[in-house]
């Protein structure tokens, strides 16, 4: 070891044996410290991986949804205004889609059910297609259990279950009931000729704009949603949840600061006289400065890590258990997801920046004043 | 803590930083060794997206308009009553649509100068 390791090794020894000395009040700066960064972190973690996954799913959503909008509302949408649409140059196809919910009166949730756009997952008459979550609201009991849907007290009607949906695309498809043209018309007296809303296809993504503005002449009751709007208000909403999240921890982080300014640079009278005895027995200035360096880092990077490895393994590992009651609020059904572990090297480093670096830059500012002045003076 | 005979305090301390910091590097490797993984089940997760010619993440069921924010209602939160501003817990976590439309509300410069 060259002679500056060692010091330096000698000067972590001696802030060791100090944190010693203050052990209760030392231990409970890292745990909080530790607690702080692991809100932050998992706040963080958990809003990119989802804002990553919705990212790379939705971008399979349809490039434009044209609704009827009545009296402010959504509604029905005729066959008819097809027409319209596949005449606007640039429009490869345009499908009525039907969907809906339905508030299943049994177990208290919300479905939403809907009519596959691709004929190949289209299920039999008589039978669904379900996400995970349905089963699991409904305590299904074994494996072919078939779903009673029941609109009005006294009506009963029994589907098969086809096919359920695995928790690998539970963060889409939990609350889906997908069903026959003809069942979801009959179920929901939807008469023929009518749609939910209509999904329009566009061959280059570059003339959605233009594309709308035709259609809004054509159509001018009409809403037009596109996949860029989808993109956009998942965006905001992670961004949104992300700064929610944050702002509840807001109140604890600064009252951690105050904690943490008030431990780092007010110098307890105690610390004042160790370093007029540490001058008073020969230490430099700079040998003061560095062994208080050493215990602002040791703190910091031990809380720091400690934090970030424990998000971590909650966000991915638990499937961010402290964040679902939250998110799932009065849901019957949540979905049962995995996220993609990933960790983004900038987070890591803005995170770093803004936990670490402060707090040994409190520490240093009074310690260059107590250090720098006369060893008599400060131990009077 | 007093360190066992032998050892010095600081090896004790850098070797529990160093098992973090390790674990951290297990960590990153974890998601990288996961990647391939999740991306084949991201990929048919946007594959049931395309075939069902889906819109919204299945995140919030409690309301319509929390299970499907993109296509929501413009003024779905308010709709159930006037006095109420918002009473599902998910409410608090969608906000508004990005923009509300001027011409939704029919008062877009375009159709007054028209």
């Amino acid at each position: 070891m060259t002679p500056f390791l060692r010091r330096q090794r000698a000067l972590a020894d001696y802030t060791l044996a100090a944190l010693a000395r203050r052990r209760g009040k030392n231990l409970a700066l890292v745990v909080i410290f530790s607690v702080i960064v692991f809100v932050v972190a998992s706040a963080m973690l958990f809003s990119a991986a989802l804002q990553r996954e919705a990212d790379l799913v939705l971008a399979e959503a349809p490039e434009l949804i044209v609704q009827q909008l009545v009296l402010g509302r959504q509604d029905l949408i005729a066959e008819t205004e097809i027409a319209k649409l596949t005449a606007i140059r640039g429009v490869t196809a345009a499908k009525g889609r039907l969907w809906g919910y339905f508030y299943d009166r049994i177990s208290g949730a919300n479905y939403t059910v809907m009519v596959p756009d691709d004929p190949a997952m289209m299920p039999e008459p008589g039978t669904v297609a379900v996400g995970e979550g349905i089963p699991r609201a409904r305590g299904f009991t074994f494996a072919q259990a078939p779903l009673f849907l029941s609109r009005w007290p006294g009506e009963l009607q029994k589907f098969a279950v086809a096919r359920t949906f695995d928790s690998d695309s539970a963060l889409v498809s939990s609350d889906l009931v997908l069903m026959a043209e003809s069942d979801f018309r009959r179920f929901f007296e939807v008469p023929p000729g009518v749609y939910t809303d209509i999904a329009v296809s566009i061959r280059n993504p570059r003339e959605i704009a233009t594309i709308v503005e035709k259609a809004t002449r054509a159509m001018p009751a009409a809403r037009f949603v596109t996949r860029d709007d989808i993109a956009r208000t998942y965006q905001k909403l992670f961004s949104w949840r992300e700064g929610l999240l944050v702002a509840l921890a807001g109140a604890a982080i600064l009252a951690f600061a105050i904690f943490a300014a008030e431990k780092a640079s007010g110098l307890s009278a105690e610390e004042a006289r160790e370093i007029g005895v540490l001058k008073a027995i020969g230490w430099d200035s700079s040998d003061v400065i560095a062994m208080k360096l050493w215990e602002g880092a040791l703190i910091a990077i031990g809380a720091f890590l400690i934090g970030t490895v424990a998000a971590y393994l909650h966000v991915f590992g638990t499937g961010a258990a402290l964040f679902a009651p939250v998110l799932k609020g009065w849901s019957v059904i949540y979905p049962d997801f995995r996220l993609a572990p990933q960790i983004d090297g900038m987070q890591l480093t803005a995170l770093f920046l803004i936990t670490v670096v402060p707090y040994v830059a409190a520490t240093l500012v009074p310690i260059w004043r107590a250090a720098s002045a006369d060893p008599d003076q400060i131990m009077r | 803590m007093k360190p066992a005979a032998g050892l010095r305090r600081s090896s004790v301390v850098f070797a529990l930083i160093g098992a973090l910091a390790l674990m951290l590097a297990l960590e990153v490797a974890h998601a990288a060794w996961r990647a391939p993984a999740e991306a084949r089940r991201i990929a048919a997760s946007a594959g049931l997206v395309r075939s069902l010619g889906l819109t919204d993440l299945a995140l919030f069921t409690e309301a319509r308009y929390a299970r499907h924010p993109a296509l929501a209602d413009l003024h779905s939160a308010f709709q159930d009553n006037p006095m109420s501003f918002e009473h599902f817990p998910s409410g608090s976590f969608v906000p508004l649509p990005h923009a509300l439309p001027a011409s939704a509300l029919g008062f877009s410069a375009d159709e007054v100068s028209r």
